[in-house]
């Protein structure tokens, strides 16, 4: 029996390593994921004041903290009494809509232009130097698609900035609405702005990055379609009426089959539906639906996810990709991990839309800012976050101090898919192998990163994760290291 | 002359400085130019290949690998930049310094949290593979010495701009008072 340990992000960064067994037969008898970072946010925001919580919870992800923002603004639109999702004054709800688009927005860009592409574009097995989005700008031939990324990563920033007051932590989402109004030269400007920084050139470059997927999709079936391929349940949020909606709606989840085994919930009523298991070897917990219990109850969130939960999506450019996407499968659940880049593409698209519409609602220049109602002592907040469905719960005290609070975030929920891809690629690729090598390490390195994990919510390299494999003996006894 | 060589990493923090270093936006096109990376997130460049000129550091010190990282920084680089209030400082994670027990925050997370419901071995996470937690949440600067610190959450991409290119080309830092923001 030995241990292979694989650090995805390094040892000395580590926030998550994976390690594998493999007995004297060469036999994968384990393979774990763990996650090991430890915050203690539940506890310690325990007596502050329920406004805080949207500017405090925020900073445990940089990736995505309008996510965390929003999601805790909602939770606390219901203790402020303003409704659980629908209560908001429509300038309230729709600024909060536009600052959500422009994150996911910006945050696919950043996994699919910075982090993918360059996989890609130079092939997986380029030379690791240069396989990043630093290296896509210095190469001739890529320097556009490398400008792209920055130019609409800018514009997603620029429409959190605008909407929350900053780039990064933001302050825009207050218990009841928002603190502000776009005015009319940053429509101007959002719209109409010199080339490339208008709605239009977003749209343009979102099909742009869609024909790239596309194009590589065609002549790479085999590792689009088959690599880290896995059955599985998928949860997310729809509209009332089904169609994809990243902001509000209700929980649903489909089996493998496509039987939808929750449908139409409230998320205030999340806990009858879903609970958390915990295992010794990972601070991430392992979330499951509880009508179906601990060892098959997990799901996937995520792009992937509502593309397979949703029935439509509600602007037409993404929808006529969506159509292809469903078509692919014939309309059955699709179940490639690795398209989750195409729906991460669509979702880009669609965000683009939503986001020209939106800048043209004349409720987003003028009308009440906030509302409230009678006083709640708990509330969920739930949003679609760019890496899937987003869990805040507080409970807060008469005297405005908070009392509990739970998150599950949206990786986590992903924890136990990315366990089993892990697992699938480890038992195929290494079985009976002696040797660890570079592409048997990258291949467990791909399935992870197709999640696009934000661990701790928030170990996530802006290039490619660097590896280390050691493998050890019974007496831990290093035999062999491999770095790259 | 060859290029200045930068490193980066991410302690306990949110990769919120980070995000802000890339929303210099187009710049990175010029700061590619200008100077070389070495171990950091944006490359897959995993241990220190050589010295570095300048390591930027984002989040305090809260598990034993933390600080494992932290000195090996400070070995490898010249100057050392405190990036960012959880740096500085601790900064949200610090907030368990004040009234949060390590063990508290624990039995918080997997015992009594409403969303786990049937922990019926009450089962707390501490596998070997973990890296041991530390008491309280250090900033950078009671680890190692720091030479530069830039403040705000996360400080501001014309802030970590300025102080870079100055620091590279061996000028005095032009820091008006409108980049720089504690928040
Ligand atoms: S200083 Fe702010 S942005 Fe930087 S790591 Fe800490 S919480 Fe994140």
């Amino acid at each position: 029996m030995r241990k292979i340990t694989i650090e995805p992000v390094t040892r000395v960064e580590g926030h998550g390593k994976v390690t594998i067994m493999q007995d004297d037969k060469g036999n994968i008898t384990q393979t774990r994921l763990h996650i090991v970072e430890f915050r203690g946010f539940e506890r310690f925001i325990q007596g502050r004041p329920y406004w805080e919580a949207a500017v405090v919870v925020q900073r445990l992800c940089g990736i995505c903290p309008v996510s965390h923002h929003l999601a805790a603004a909602k939770a606390m639109d219901v203790v402020v009494g303003a409704g659980a999702g629908d209560g908001l004054t429509p300038t309230g709800e729709k600024m909060r809509r536009l600052m959500h688009y422009g994150q996911i927005f910006q945050s696919h860009v950043l996994h699919f232009f910075h982090l993918a592409s360059p996989d890609l574009l130079f092939g997986i097995d380029a030379d690791p130097a240069i396989r990043n989005v630093l290296g896509l700008a210095v190469t001739p031939e890529f320097t556009d698609i490398a400008v792209q990324a920055v130019m609409m990563r800018k514009y997603g920033q620029e429409i959190i900035k605008a909407t929350a007051g900053k780039k990064i932590h933001g302050t825009g989402a207050i218990p009841g609405g928002i603190n502000k109004h776009l005015t009319q030269e940053e429509k101007e400007q959002f719209l109409n702005g010199p080339d490339p920084m208008n709605i239009d050139k977003m749209i343009e470059w979102a099909h742009a990055g869609l024909d790239l997927l596309k194009g590589f999709h065609k002549a790479n079936r085999a590792i689009i379609d088959d690599f880290a391929f896995h059955e599985s349940s998928h949860l997310s949020l729809v509209r009332k009426d089904g169609a994809l909606d990243l902001y509000h709606g209700v929980l649903r989840a489909v089996d493998t089959n496509g039987n939808r085994i929750l449908d139409d919930v409230d998320y205030q009523d999340y806990l009858t539906y879903i609970d958390e298991e915990v295992r010794s070897w990972s601070y991430m917990k392992f979330p499951y639906l509880r009508s179906i219990g601990k060892k098959d109850g997990w799901y996937r969130v995520g792009p992937l996810a509502r593309m397979n939960t949703c029935d439509f999506i509600d602007s037409p450019l993404a929808q006529k990709e969506f159509e292809l996407f469903r078509a692919y499968t014939g309309g059955k659940v699709n179940n490639h991990t690795m398209h989750q880049h195409w729906a991460r593409l669509i979702e880009i698209l669609h965000s683009a839309e939503e986001m020209k519409r939106l800048l043209n609602d004349p409720d987003l220049y003028s009308g009440e800012l906030t509302t409230s109602g009678a006083r709640q002592s708990e509330g969920v907040g739930l949003i679609e976050a760019p890496r899937g469905t987003l869990f805040h719960h507080y409970r807060v005290g008469e005297d405005d101090l908070i009392e509990m609070a739970n998150l599950i975030v949206s990786t986590t929920n992903n924890n136990e898919p990315m366990n089993v891809a892990v697992n699938k690629v480890a038992v195929a690729q290494m079985t009976g192998q002696r040797e660890i090598t570079e592409p048997m390490m990258n291949a467990v390195e791909v399935a992870i990163r197709a999640y696009d994990p934000c661990l701790s919510c928030a170990t996530h390299a802006l290039g490619r994760m660097p590896l280390e494999v050691t493998i050890v003996d019974q007496d831990n006894n290093v035999i062999d290291r491999k770095l790259r | 002359m060859s290029k200045p060589i930068v490193a980066t990493t991410s302690l306990a923090g949110c990769f919120g400085c980070h995000m802000s270093l890339l929303d210099i936006d187009e710049r990175i096109l010029k700061l590619v130019e200008l100077v070389e990376f070495n171990k950091s997130p944006v490359n897959d460049i995993k241990t220190f290949t050589k010295q570095c000129d300048v390591g930027i550091i984002e989040g305090g010190c809260c598990n034993s690998e933390n600080i494992h990282v932290l000195k090996d920084f400070r070995k490898n680089c010249k100057i050392l930049i405190s990036l960012g209030e959880c740096a500085i400082m601790g900064g949200l994670p610090a907030m368990r310094n004040n009234n949060a027990p390590v063990s508290e925050c624990l039995e918080e997370a997997y015992l009594n949290c409403p969303s786990v419901q049937a922990n019926d071995e009450r089962i707390i996470p501490n596998d070997d593979e973990l890296p041991m937690i530390l008491d309280k949440v250090y900033p950078c600067h009671e680890i190692v010495k720091i030479d530069y610190f830039l403040p705000g959450c996360a400080p501001r991409a014309d802030l970590i701009w300025e102080a870079l290119v100055a620091l590279i080309e061996g000028r005095e830092m032009d820091l008006p008072y409108e980049v720089v923001k504690f928040d």
